[in-house]
């Protein structure tokens, strides 16, 4: 069930999800800058260790402590940051060491709401599937729901103006 | 498995494919059918679909004079798992973000009223 999450391929290398959020453009941004408000959501309702230096050419590393015990973690550095509008950062799961994508964060403030557009691109197909079978995919079929849900967005993706 | 994922997400790259595919997700059609709402030539479209067949997401039907256009749901599945996989993470995690917003702002207005 995607809440107001949409996610689209623009191209076979990159994946965008848009999402917006009922909040003004420099709380969201600022959400997303330090430690003491990441920890209360990245980590999924799970406890999460946070380092973060917010600047560019600084890091992050987040550990995700998943219920069954499992850590989940994750690093990356920050290329640019204009606040609040634009965040460019690397991102690595540690789980697959080597595999490095980079995700562009756009903020945009529009009547109290903000839309945090993010594109994450791979490096290499090699990479993109990497992160299939890293299990990002975790093999949960999910019947013809998502086929549908995911040919919608298709045909809302269409670019050229087909039937509407 | 994952060489077809990168033929099918090659295939899905391009806009005018992914157009024929929602319209063949209404059930089939000729070639002809298909180019009629592209301002592209009827040749480009069949080269349109080589690479949707190569991809596995379309067949096309055995009459001869016809051979209507189907689309072929099982790869696209694979993608549609692997964009719902993706989708799942960042669902989790952004909607605790929509809620922890939502709870600054109470705060932040409890202190200045």
């Amino acid at each position: 069930m995607s809440g107001n999450l949409t996610v689209t391929m623009p191209s076979d290398l990159e994946v965008t999800m848009v999402r917006v959020f009922d909040a003004p453009r420099a709380l969201v941004f600022e959400a997303h800058a330090k430690c003491e408000h990441l920890k209360h959501w990245w980590g999924r309702g799970n406890p999460l260790d946070c380092e973060i230096d917010f600047r560019p050419g600084g890091g992050y590393r987040f550990v995700e402590h998943a219920p069954d015990g499992a850590d989940y973690a994750f690093h990356g550095e920050f290329r640019e940051i204009k606040e609040p509008e634009l965040i460019v950062q690397t991102f690595e799961f540690e789980g697959m060491p080597g595999h490095v994508c980079v995700e562009t964060l756009e903020l945009t403030e529009d009547g109290g709401r903000t839309t945090v557009t993010s594109v994450t691109r791979f490096d290499t197909k090699q990479e993109r599937d990497g992160m299939v079978a890293s299990g990002m995919a975790d093999g949960a079929r999910e019947s013809y729901d998502s086929l549908d849900a995911y040919l919608r967005t298709l045909a809302a993706d269409k670019g050229v103006s087909g039937r509407g | 498995m994952e060489d077809r994922l990168s033929e099918v997400f090659g295939a899905l790259a391009d806009p005018t494919r992914r157009a024929i595919l929602a319209r063949l997700a209404e059930g089939e059609a000729t070639v002809n059918q298909l180019a009629e709402p592209f301002p592209i030539s009827l040749q480009a479209v069949s080269r349109h679909l080589k690479v949707l067949e190569r991809a596995g997401l379309v067949s096309r039907g055995r009459n001869a004079q016809w051979r209507p256009c189907r689309l072929d749901a099982g790869p696209l599945r694979e993608v549609a798992d692997w964009v719902a996989g993706y989708q799942r993470f960042w669902v989790e995690r952004y909607d605790h973000l929509g809620d922890y917003l939502q709870r600054l702002q109470r705060d932040q207005e409890r202190q200045e009223g």
